[in-house]
């Protein structure tokens, strides 16, 4: 099963990993480095489940996924959030914007696939 | 080139990145500094530090990761408004932000971290911290990456399998009814009953006796739950997790299917202790979230800097990308050689062809140059938190000024200009800038300024670093150079050679020897590392105004303008840029002072003559030098002196070849290039020629005053 | 060293010097390229020849023989430079004529009697005999660092 995913970061270091976690796993991966960057990535591929940091310039990844969900075609696809914190107030704030799911970094290569697969089926 | 842990290349282009990381946080610290007061600056700052966090997560830099995190917490208050940033907390966090780069230094290179600094800046920053934020801390485990690998296990014979507590072989009874939230943040039902299945031997029935009728159907709302007999090794735990993403947007049971045989879990889970009913859970976080609403901002966010797509090379391969430009120099310069000598007509196919390839080639260096050309910034910001130590070290209030910052120079070439330019700073610091008294004393600001500048100017980058202090005390100069005996005691010097007197070897200024700037290096060995680069440095000061050190150098190591000469038979270059003049000597302009020292006349003004073929040791003294050719040459100080040579070829651009520091190193010489002929010819360096051979000719002093 | 019994191998490159033979590891030897005219370097010790061009590298050449203080001979075709490199440093070591490549083990070479080294450090470092010729093992270090310190 080969996944598409867009992971939108604004650290290169996570992009890399996130590529190096994903690639190996048979996912395609897209990336982008803010979410200003993450939604003209968007208009040019359809991804099957998309991560997100939230601390980004320009456009960090709660605006990212409002505008992700305003578009008809992304309403469904399932994001992913990293956060350094797993404090529930975070995953509570990334839900209400519309994440998915959410993924503690530092992430386990396997755990990040996981709930990819998880997600996106 | 393709590194066989990738692993390793993502850390090293993470060390990479947490450079830029810094930069970025200087420079927004400083806008700060100067008055800026907007939401962006600090939030930079708090996402370099965020990531510099994130990253020393992934790779386990325990120490960085702990820092960073408290660094950040009191960021984060400034940028929820629930801190002001005052004087001193700014000054703290320019403190931080050089532990922090001091931490990545010492992680990537693997050296011992500096563990006192680090905890009074924590002590310093826990004071900005509420009390359970600091507790909350302690808890945060940043578990290196890939040690938990434990995914697959329950798929696996688990041989220490001894009956504990939960009951490993069980099973357990889910419920699971989605609510509509639960599609709307993209979550699915499918993915959930296959990850349960996945889990063991599963058996799923589905309730579809919600459905209403089709007119009655909303066409968002969830009308189908599910109640699944899993039966598994896994612990409730991992079955738990299944369910992360969407505990609160549904309902949820799971139980033990040995009904209250062994463990009897009752029904009211973990989880739902937790997380009681979903509405009620959206409420409470309001009270002080932890990040602010910053969504706003991507309307009102000024335009950044675009991002550069930047591809990161090995040095090595730019080295001999340098090294090959450089051989196709020397080659295209041999070809025209051998064209010209050929006789061929400069409207030639042959000749017109040449002139394009020396364009190319010429377009070529310069592209290939600017590869390693970096702006001085970085340099600068290092500078600047030398300033801050300094100034705090002699309780001295400086302020710096930087200028030119994004002047760009071979990359090689700021490495090596750190050294030298921290010592001048501190320097600056120390003792070009008065103490606050004196300041006052004078009717200057209490503020010192240290101003560091940076400019291209014809072909080569001038770097200054200049002060607001009371300029060079030359008398005492004087005296000090008199009482080392450095000079002669009745010595008659200019204020540029009395200045020039503190790089002498053995110079030191400071009356009392702080321990910032005396340490025994002094402006002697300044000057020969500037000199080793092929810069130049000079003084210029005014009493009571301030002293200027101003240096400059070629802008890449790699290429010279030169004028190439003859002297006994063998060719040599030297920088045209020193050359002011060619002379011809004659017996109206040619003078003797004294046996074995001759001046040239030029404009009235007398110029100290040197053998250059004498001084090099190639040849013995002429009888006579009239009509022998001579370059007039102006040093970086102004002072003047023309070398003999026996013939002028030409101007051209030479390769530079450095010499190995390994090996025997000429006086005089500065590095060596390969002629079209393939023969070496040496690259000369008029100053140190000229002091050499002013110390020849007048033993004492090299800095009597020769000209008129 | 030496006194080492192992029967580590030992590749020695052997070279005349004023008619006397003497020998370098072969591992420290780049490679063997005919004498040209260096370019002098000035005020540099009179063993110092010069610089070379090395496919688009600048190369310090030395007189062994003078380095040595054996007897110096004019220098003709004949006349052979040894590229060697030490701690990273490439120098060119100019010798009469470059004899053979012989194979050894560790065992075969002998520490110089200590009279050998009067005059500081010894440059050389061992001695073998082959075919009843005394061959002298070169000290590479000695050779290039000493050079270096004269620099400083």
């Amino acid at each position: 099963m080969t996944l598409e995913v867009l992971a939108v970061d604004d650290s290169r270091t996570m992009r890399d990993m996130i590529r190096l976690a994903l690639e190996p796993a048979g996912f395609t991966v897209h990336t982008a480095d803010d979410g200003v960057h993450g939604t003209e990535v968007l208009s040019g591929i359809t991804p099957d489940v998309i991560i997100t940091d939230i601390n980004m310039p320009r456009m960090d990844g709660f605006g990212f996924i409002d505008a992700v969900r305003d578009q008809s075609s992304h309403r469904a696809t399932p994001i992913l959030v990293l956060t350094t914190e797993a404090a529930p107030e975070l995953k509570m704030r990334a839900r209400n914007a519309g994440a998915t799911g959410w993924i503690v970094k530092p992430f386990d290569p396997a755990k990040l696939v996981k709930a990819l697969q998880m997600v996106a089926g | 080139m393709t590194s066989p842990d990738p692993m390793a290349e993502i850390r090293a282009s993470f060390f990479i990145e947490c450079e830029e990381l810094l930069e970025a946080m200087q420079d927004e610290l400083q806008v700060m500094d100067d008055g800026a007061d907007d939401t962006e600056t600090i939030n930079i700052v708090f996402r370099a530090v965020h990531s510099i966090k994130g990253g020393a997560g992934a790779f386990g830099l325990e120490p960085l990761v702990r820092f960073a995190h408290r660094y950040e917490t009191v960021l984060d208050q400034v940028r929820s408004g629930h801190l002001t940033v005052e004087p001193d907390l700014l000054k703290l966090f320019f403190r931080a932000a050089d532990h922090l780069s001091d931490l990545v230094r010492a992680c990537r290179d693997e050296l011992d971290m500096p563990d006192a600094e680090g905890q009074a800046i924590l002590t310093e920053l826990n004071k900005h911290v509420t009390e359970d934020e600091t507790e909350a801390d302690e808890e945060i485990d940043f578990q290196p990456l890939g040690l938990a690998l434990d995914f697959d296990l329950p798929d696996l014979p688990d041989l220490d399998a001894t009956p504990d507590n939960s009951s490993p072989q069980s099973g357990f009874r889910i419920t699971f009814a989605p609510e509509p939230e639960m599609f709307e943040t993209g979550n699915d039902a499918v993915p959930i009953l296959r990850a349960l299945c996945d889990m063991g031997d599963c058996k799923v029935t589905c309730h579809t006796e919600k459905i209403p009728t089709l007119v009655e159907l909303a066409p968002e709302t969830p009308y189908l739950w599910w109640t699944i007999d899993l039966h598994t090794q896994a612990h409730k735990d991992e079955v738990t997790s299944v369910f992360e993403f969407v505990e609160g947007l549904c309902s949820l049971t799971i139980s033990s299917l040995n009904d209250g045989m062994t463990t009897g879990e009752t029904l009211p889970s973990l989880l739902e202790l937790e997380t009681p009913a979903p509405d009620s859970e959206l409420l409470p976080i309001t009270e002080e979230p932890l990040a602010p609403p910053i969504v706003e901002r991507k309307v009102s966010t000024p335009p950044p800097t675009a991002a550069k797509s930047v591809v990161r090379v090995d040095l090595d391969r730019i080295e001999r990308l340098v090294n090959l430009v450089g051989e196709l120099v020397i080659n295209q310069a041999m070809l025209a050689q051998s064209l010209e000598s050929s006789g061929l007509s400069p409207h030639s196919d042959a000749m017109n062809g040449l002139e394009e390839f020396q364009r190319l080639t010429r377009d070529i260096q310069d592209s290939v140059m600017m590869i390693r050309a970096q702006p001085v910034k970085s340099l600068f910001q290092r500078m600047s938190r030398i300033v801050r130590e300094a100034s705090a070290a002699v309780g001295k209030d400086v302020r710096l000024i930087t200028e030119g910052e994004t002047t760009e120079v071979d990359k090689t070439v700021i490495e090596r200009l750190a050294d030298p330019l921290t010592h001048m700073i501190r320097n600056a610091v120390d003792h070009g800038l008065e103490n606050t008294q004196d300041r006052a004393a004078a009717g200057k600001p209490a503020e010192g300024q240290v101003r560091l500048t940076a400019a291209h100017r014809s072909g080569r980058v001038i770097i200054e670093v200049s002060d607001d202090g009371g300029g060079i005390d030359r008398p005492s100069v004087m005296q000090i150079a008199i009482d080392k005996g450095l000079i002669p005691a009745d010595s008659a010097l200019s204020e540029s050679e009395i200045d020039n007197l503190l790089f002498l070897p053995g110079f030191s200024t400071a009356g009392t020897v702080s321990d910032l700037s005396g340490r025994g290096v002094g402006m002697d060995v300044v000057r020969t590392s500037i000199q080793s680069l092929g810069g130049r440095i000079s003084i210029s000061s005014n009493r009571g105004e301030g002293t200027t050190f101003s240096i400059s150098l070629p802008l890449t190591l790699a290429v010279l303008d030169g004028m190439v000469v003859k002297v006994a038979d063998e060719t040599l270059v030297l920088p045209l840029n020193v050359v002011a003049e060619t002379l011809t000597l004659s017996a109206e302009n040619l003078d003797e002072i004294q046996p074995g020292f001759n001046v040239v006349r030029v404009r009235g003004g007398f110029v100290p003559l040197f053998d250059l073929g004498l001084q090099l040791g190639y040849r013995e003294r002429r009888d006579s030098y009239v009509d022998s050719a001579a370059l007039l040459i102006t040093q970086e100080d102004g002072t003047r002196a023309a070398l003999i040579v026996d013939e002028i070829q030409d101007q051209r651009q030479v390769v530079i070849k450095g010499l190995d520091d390994g090996f025997y190193r000429a006086p005089g010489i500065a590095a060596a290039t390969i002629l079209g002929d393939g023969q070496i010819a040496l690259i000369l360096d008029p100053s140190d020629i000229i002091a050499q051979a002013s110390t020849d000719i007048m033993p004492a002093p090299a800095l009597q005053k020769q000209e008129a | 060293m030496s006194d080492k019994k192992t029967a580590t191998p030992v590749e020695l490159l052997t070279f005349e010097l004023s008619d006397q033979e003497y020998s370098l590891d072969i591992m420290c030897v780049r490679e063997i390229r005919g004498w040209t005219r260096a370019t002098p370097l000035p005020h540099a010790p009179s063993y110092m020849k010069g610089v070379i061009n090395l496919r688009g590298t600048v190369l310090p050449v030395m007189d062994l023989a003078e380095r040595l203080g054996l007897p110096v001979r004019d220098k003709t075709e004949r006349n052979v430079i040894i590229v060697v490199k030490h701690d990273d440093i490439m120098t060119g070591l100019l010798v009469d004529a470059v004899s053979d490549i012989i194979a050894l083990t560790e065992e075969d070479l002998q520490p110089p009697p200590d009279s050998t080294s009067g005059q500081g450090p010894s440059v050389i470092k061992s001695l073998t005999l082959i075919d009843d010729r005394m061959i002298r093992v070169l000290d590479l270090s000695h050779i290039v660092n000493t050079l270096r310190s004269d620099a400083a």
